[in-house]
């Protein structure tokens, strides 16, 4: 099948560079962060999302991509118990974080926040200072001293490349940042924690297009520390940004009329865009569907 | 416009000047403005005309013994009785309802907003509070006199058959509970989902994300909440009369005072509505000055409370 021009002028460089990183590789030997085996998730009676199998790799950004309400949000909320704060959601299936079941009783769902982190769709800058935006998390942590918190605010900020924007006004109010430095401060807020995972739910969503840029440009900086995990609407930016992809449409069922998401396609990224094997990630990636 | 092609060429040609300068009468817009306008007024009107007939009725005695009338207490000639017991009775109670309603009334919309489970229990109990929102005060005044007056009459207060300061309390406290918890309730659900879920995001435990930023968001919605009961429940007279309240003499202690808070007691609505019935022009200034009294005291209550919420506010 032909590369589509348009994904891979998009898709530009920096994808083969990545591509090199990994490809090269076997799949064995990147540690799997996630193995993600016969995933469902119900809200109430109405599954949502079902049969998903997925390995997220370690120190790779992974993209989920899909149309609307195929499940790809839904899913990564599950990576760090985030839809335990939905009351009627359920899961099922396994859903293994380094070794570990994440959905077995004895596991914290307190302690996997604080391992995996999350951006979301919209900034959700606290109320706060900037300051103490970043030092929540680190606190919690138990970390007390001023000049530690002083520490971990600047090198959380620097390495969301916020710093010089902000370095003068730490105590004034989150509120009053622009939109995309906003999201980079949530970036940074979930840096200070030291995560392992980061996952974020369109994060550029709600943002100008040199905003994304610079959210985009940031992915790839921290990619070195930090396993990532990317919803997006954007199939371009899932194509620059991201090592694999996987793709997610929906299916309705004729009984209910509800939509059901489930996984189409996983693979490397390159891959997902010039050479997909399921003729639905085609139409989709091409532009012909969704 | 459904016109063909050619008019439509016309039209915007020389047409379009006149059209998009046409003055047009929205007649029915003007009219619901007008309307509305007319509401406000109405509401305005009648405040003004309350607080001008009382404040013009009152003036004698606010202008010329506004001191005696504050330290003065209760009796049977209107140049010598004064409210001291009864702004004293009122402040008891504000008090009462502040320490015991406020704490239980704003725990319980937490518990209701931030751990129950949604469903339909939770929507039960919330019917049920708002119904009890909605119960007549005089139904909490029986209330009080069965349980606070009669059944625990030992406790709030042993030698004046119950009928005391803490029954009064405990009763307009049980008044205001449900409007607290409304309020309270509602200033908590107004707090965006980003932010809990940004604090759930860091790893935070659910008592970390209510205690550092649930309430600290809601905490204007609530205050400004808990002060409207408060002012309520200094307003109420019905439950008082009821749970005991004295009307005539307070003869309890050397002072004339409460001084202790298991003593009889009277309070501000109390006091206006014995003195109204009074036969005399001098008892009718009296009462109108004690009204003014009472309405600056629920003002300033007010306003201080507002002021309390914009510097909160002003913290976001």
């Amino acid at each position: 099948m032909d590369v589509d021009p348009n994904v891979e002028t998009i898709g530009g460089t920096r994808v083969t560079t990545s591509q090199q990183d990994t490809v090269g590789a076997s799949p064995s030997s990147s540690t799997a962060v996630f193995s993600v085996r016969d995933l469902n998730v119900y809200y109430g009676p109405f599954l949502a999302v079902r049969n998903v199998d997925v390995d997220i790799h370690e120190r790779e950004i992974t993209a989920f991509i899909g149309p609307s309400g195929c499940g790809k949000t839904t899913v990564l909320r599950c990576f760090n118990r985030m839809n335990d704060l939905i009351e009627t959601a359920r899961v099922e299936g396994d859903l293994q974080y380094r070794g570990i079941d994440l959905y077995s009783a004895s596991v914290n769902a307190t302690e996997v926040r604080r391992r995996i982190g999350m951006v979301f769709q919209k900034p959700n800058p606290f109320p706060k200072s900037i300051y103490d935006n970043l030092a929540f998390g680190p606190r919690l942590n138990g970390v007390k001293k001023k000049n530690e918190l002083d520490d971990v605010v600047e090198s959380s900020l620097k390495r969301a490349a916020l710093w010089d924007e902000v370095k003068d006004r730490l105590k004034a109010s989150a509120m009053g940042l622009s939109g995309g430095q906003q999201q980079r401060l949530c970036i940074a807020r979930c840096i200070a924690v030291e995560p392992d995972v980061i996952l974020m739910d369109e994060p550029c969503s709600a943002l100008d297009p040199i905003a994304t840029a610079r959210i985009e440009d940031l992915m790839q900086e921290i990619k070195r520390d930090f396993t990532i995990v990317i919803v997006t609407h954007n199939m371009q930016q899932a194509a620059r940004v991201s090592d694999r992809t996987a793709f997610f449409t929906t299916e309705v069922n004729p009984e209910s009329d509800r939509r059901t998401g489930r996984l189409v396609e996983y693979d490397m990224t390159p891959k997902i865009f010039s050479n997909p094997s399921d003729e639905r990630t085609e139409a989709y990636v091409t532009g012909r569907f969704g | 416009m459904a016109l063909s092609k050619p008019a439509d060429a016309a039209r915007r040609g020389a047409g379009v000047v006149s059209d998009i300068t046409r003055r047009e009468r929205d007649v029915a817009g003007g009219v619901f403005r007008a309307v509305l306008l007319g509401a406000l007024v109405l509401s305005l009107l009648v405040l003004v005309v309350l607080i001008v007939d009382v404040v013009t009725g009152g003036w004698s005695v606010l202008s010329s013994s506004l001191g005696d009338l504050l330290t003065g207490t209760l009796g049977s000639k209107p140049e010598t009785s004064g409210l001291s017991q009864a702004i004293r009775g009122s402040f008891y109670i504000a008090v009462f309802v502040i320490i015991v309603a406020v704490p239980l009334g704003v725990a319980a919309a937490i518990y209701l907003e931030e751990y129950a489970s949604h469903g339909r229990l939770a929507q039960f109990v919330n019917i049920n509070i708002r119904n009890l929102a909605g119960v007549p005060s005089v139904v909490y005044g029986i209330l009080g006199l069965t349980i606070f007056v009669k059944t625990l009459g030992s406790i709030t207060g042993p030698d004046s058959n119950g009928r005391s300061v803490i029954s009064a309390g405990l009763t307009l406290s049980v008044l205001v509970l449900p409007i607290i918890i409304i309020t309270s309730a509602e200033a908590i659900r107004a707090v965006p989902n980003g932010i809990r879920e940004a604090g759930y995001g860091v790893g935070a435990t659910r008592w970390e994300v209510v205690r550092s930023h649930v309430l600290p968001y809601a905490a204007p919605g609530i205050l400004t909440g808990t002060v409207l009961s408060v002012a309520r429940a200094l307003g109420e007279a019905a439950p008082l009369i009821l749970v005991g309240a004295t009307t005539g003499f307070l003869t309890t202690g050397e002072s004339y005072l409460p001084s202790s808070l298991q003593e009889r007691f009277t309070a501000l609505p109390i006091v206006i509505s014995t003195w109204s019935g009074r036969p005399g022009d001098d008892w009718r200034s009296s009462t109108s000055a004690a009204i003014v009294v009472m309405l600056v005291i629920v003002l300033v209550a007010n306003a201080g409370a507002i002021l309390l919420r914009n510097r909160y506010e002003k913290k976001r």
